[in-house]
């Protein structure tokens, strides 16, 4: 096993996985700043892949009620309100028609952020690394897939994700995650999601072309005075090795729930087991010393009781 | 997650705070106040409040920003009792293992029989503590569907897979006395995978992105070996006969050490992070454990080899000691997990160290 294989830049993931004359590797690219929250993703997403509805209750929190991705949840429109600081140059979005500001400067400045989030589909997958059934694949088209026939719901993958994405559901134990519609991709169609996306804000095709077009957009932004547009999980030298659906952002990361700097866990794991291993031999030398100071005390006093001639 | 509370005097209960950005960020009222770093807890019963609209203010005070406090990462969903059982189970078994081995080949027959009893037992149990968290026996069957070395999961499955057979086997020789060379051999075997099996399991908590685990990736597995030296010298003491019991109260010495010291450098690598391991739950159970494990080891190396009640005693609190590690070190994983400043801070902080450092592409990619 080589080091790219756990961490780094990673050029062709399908091909190393085993999958011969591979077709280009599809993503999704997310451009939040045409996303009206309207949840056509999240509706068409449950929708195509049957998933159960998985609660009804409202949060309070804002008109995000879905609160997050899930076991069946594998789209989710985040829904952010913000009173952003007008001060170092954050930029105001005509997203919302706000009353003028008061005398005492309350109740002006408000805007929305709306962005669908998904699996990413890490080119570095560390639920897939992790998983001990091999349920979760890489598929040809360099997406990540659970089969759910054969995971048997050890939930390892859970916490291993460091976005959060896959999760066990609660009836059966087994976990369940964004497919990147594996069944449409095969048929020549894109997923359901960016099928129903009305304003084009969920964008799916080869991962290489979207990331052209996410360059040209993040340029036009800036141009257009949103200095704030950056794009998050484009980059094949992050810590996952880039990610296979990716985003357009306007304020940082963790505003939306995403991490800032999200690394795979496996890269870590080659020193992992060496210090496992050294762990392992300390305990035997440990307990071989322990063995040895006593026989080595018993010896002592016999000699010194005999004496040396 | 709670439902909605909504009265006609603002929403209640304990629920994310209604802004994404808290209002610290924005110059607020606690904007800029020095001292009020990440290290403030109880943050959700914040009682701030917003001008003119008459709600509560839940806004952390912690500088950084989440998705109205909602998680990063998701939490595992394993039981502690399960799991953190597990991990302590199979500690006690594994170093069992090992000085049940010491006290064949020297001639403490009564200690080797019943910690090799004791081992089988824990191992026993520990995996029964597994199936009930996979929900079916069958599904134990299905770890042993490949053999992955990149899921820590996959590579404990097989050896357990290894160390069980072998653990049965030198219990069932020495309560029976059949087939003497082959109840050797088999206890061999089980020193030898004993101490993997005690510390796989760090490599399976730490090989995951619960930022107390992932971060204290390289002390982890000596921590659980220490711990799970505790525990078994704790059980020898129990079991073993006060003549017997030198090399016992000797590891358990190591072990509280070892453990002690392992702790510390733990939490001075984790820095923020190690929070998690001083307060609340696992707070509580870490100290418990430390000052079990210290007594245990204490009481066992002045008393032990005298008094037989005085050594069962210790062996007792040693073992109390390793479990209470083990669910203290699981309760911080979980507190980690569920609250997202452990992993944004953290997170925040590489990065900004990646933008004013060079080179940072070939830093990433070695593996640490």
């Amino acid at each position: 096993m080589t080091d790219h294989l756990l961490s780094g830049v990673e050029p062709d993931p399908a091909g190393d996985a085993g999958h011969l004359d591979a077709p280009p590797r599809t993503g999704f690219f997310t451009d939040t700043s045409v996303c009206i929250g309207c949840k056509a993703c999240e509706v068409a997403c449950k929708e195509w892949n049957a998933i159960p509805e998985d609660g009804l209750s409202l949060t309070g929190m804002s008109y995000d009620n879905t609160q997050g991705l899930g076991a069946s949840t594998w789209r989710h429109v985040a829904f952010i309100e913000q009173s952003p600081p007008t001060a170092e140059g954050r930029t105001e979005l005509p997203l919302a028609d706000a009353p003028e500001t008061g005398s005492d400067g309350q109740g002006g400045d408000l805007r929305w952020l709306m962005a669908s989030d998904v699996c990413k589909h890490c080119t570095h997958a560390a639920c897939l690394d992790v998983c001990p059934t091999g349920s979760l694949f890489r598929t040809e088209f360099g997406t990540v897939v659970v089969q759910e026939d054969i995971c048997n719901g050890c939930g390892y993958c859970v916490p291993a994700c460091p976005y959060g994405v896959i999760e066990q559901r609660p009836s059966d134990g087994r976990a369940f995650k964004c497919t990147m519609c594996y069944d449409r991709l095969g048929a020549g169609q894109e997923p359901a999601c960016a099928k129903a996306c009305p304003t084009e804000s969920i964008q799916f095709g080869p991962l290489d072309e979207l990331r052209e077009r996410a360059a040209l957009r993040v340029d036009q932004l800036h141009a257009a005075g949103v200095t704030d547009a950056r794009l998050y999980g484009h980059e094949p030298t992050d810590g996952v090795g880039g990610d296979g659906a990716f985003f357009l952002l306007l304020d940082e990361p963790e505003v939306y729930g995403l991490p800032p700097d999200p690394v795979v866990t496996t890269r870590d794991l080659p020193a992992m087991w060496k210090h496992a291993g050294g762990a392992a031999l300390s305990l035997l030398g440990g307990a071989a010393l322990s063995f040895a100071v006593p026989a080595l005390k018993h010896l002592a006093r016999n000699t010194g009781r005999k004496g040396w001639r | 997650m709670t439902g909605s509370d909504v009265t006609r005097e603002g929403p209640e209960g304990e629920r994310p705070g209604r802004e994404a950005a808290p209002e610290i960020l924005r110059g607020g009222p606690d904007g800029g106040k020095p001292g009020r770093g990440a290290g403030q807890r109880g943050r959700r019963r914040g009682k701030g409040r917003r001008g003119g609209r008459g709600e509560q203010l839940m806004a952390p005070p912690a500088e950084f920003q989440s998705y109205y406090g909602r998680p990063v990462i998701k939490a595992p969903a394993w039981r502690a009792r399960d799991i953190a059982g597990y991990f302590f189970l199979g500690g006690l078994a594994g170093a069992g293992s090992v000085l049940a081995a010491g006290a064949h080949a020297t001639g403490r027959t009564t200690t080797a029989t019943a910690m090799k009893i004791s081992s089988l037992a824990a191992v026993s149990l520990s995996t029964a503590a597994l199936v009930n968290d996979l929900g079916r026996p069958d599904r134990f069957a299905n770890m042993l569907r490949v053999l992955k070395p990149t899921s820590p999961m996959s590579v404990g499955s097989w050896l357990l897979a290894a160390y069980g057979p072998a653990a049965g086997a030198a219990a069932a020789c020495a309560v029976t006395g059949w087939l003497p060379r082959a109840g050797a051999a088999a206890t061999g075997a089980a020193a030898l995978l004993g101490p993997a099996v005690a510390t796989y399991t760090a490599v399976l908590a730490a090989d995951t992105a619960v930022p107390a685990w992932h971060g204290a990736h390289r002390e982890l597995p000596y921590l659980f070996a220490a711990s799970a030296t505790a525990a078994a010298s704790g059980m020898a003491l129990v079991v073993g006969p006060v003549r017997e019991t030198a090399p016992a109260r000797c590891a358990a010495v190591l072990a509280a050490v070892a453990d002690s010291a392992v702790h510390q450098a733990a939490e001075e690598r984790l820095g923020m992070v190690a929070e998690t391991y001083r307060t609340g739950r696992a707070g509580k159970l870490l100290r418990t454990a430390r000052a079990l494990t210290a007594l245990g080891a204490a009481g066992g190396a002045l008393f032990g080899g005298r008094a037989r009640p005085l050594a069962a005693a210790s062996g007792l609190a040693l073992l109390a000691g390793s479990a209470c590690t083990r669910f203290g070190i699981f309760a911080a994983g979980i507190a980690s997990a569920e609250d997202p400043k452990y992993t944004v801070v953290p997170q925040r902080a590489a990065k900004e160290a990646r933008r004013t450092t060079p080179a940072p592409s070939v830093e990433r990619t070695q593996p640490t």
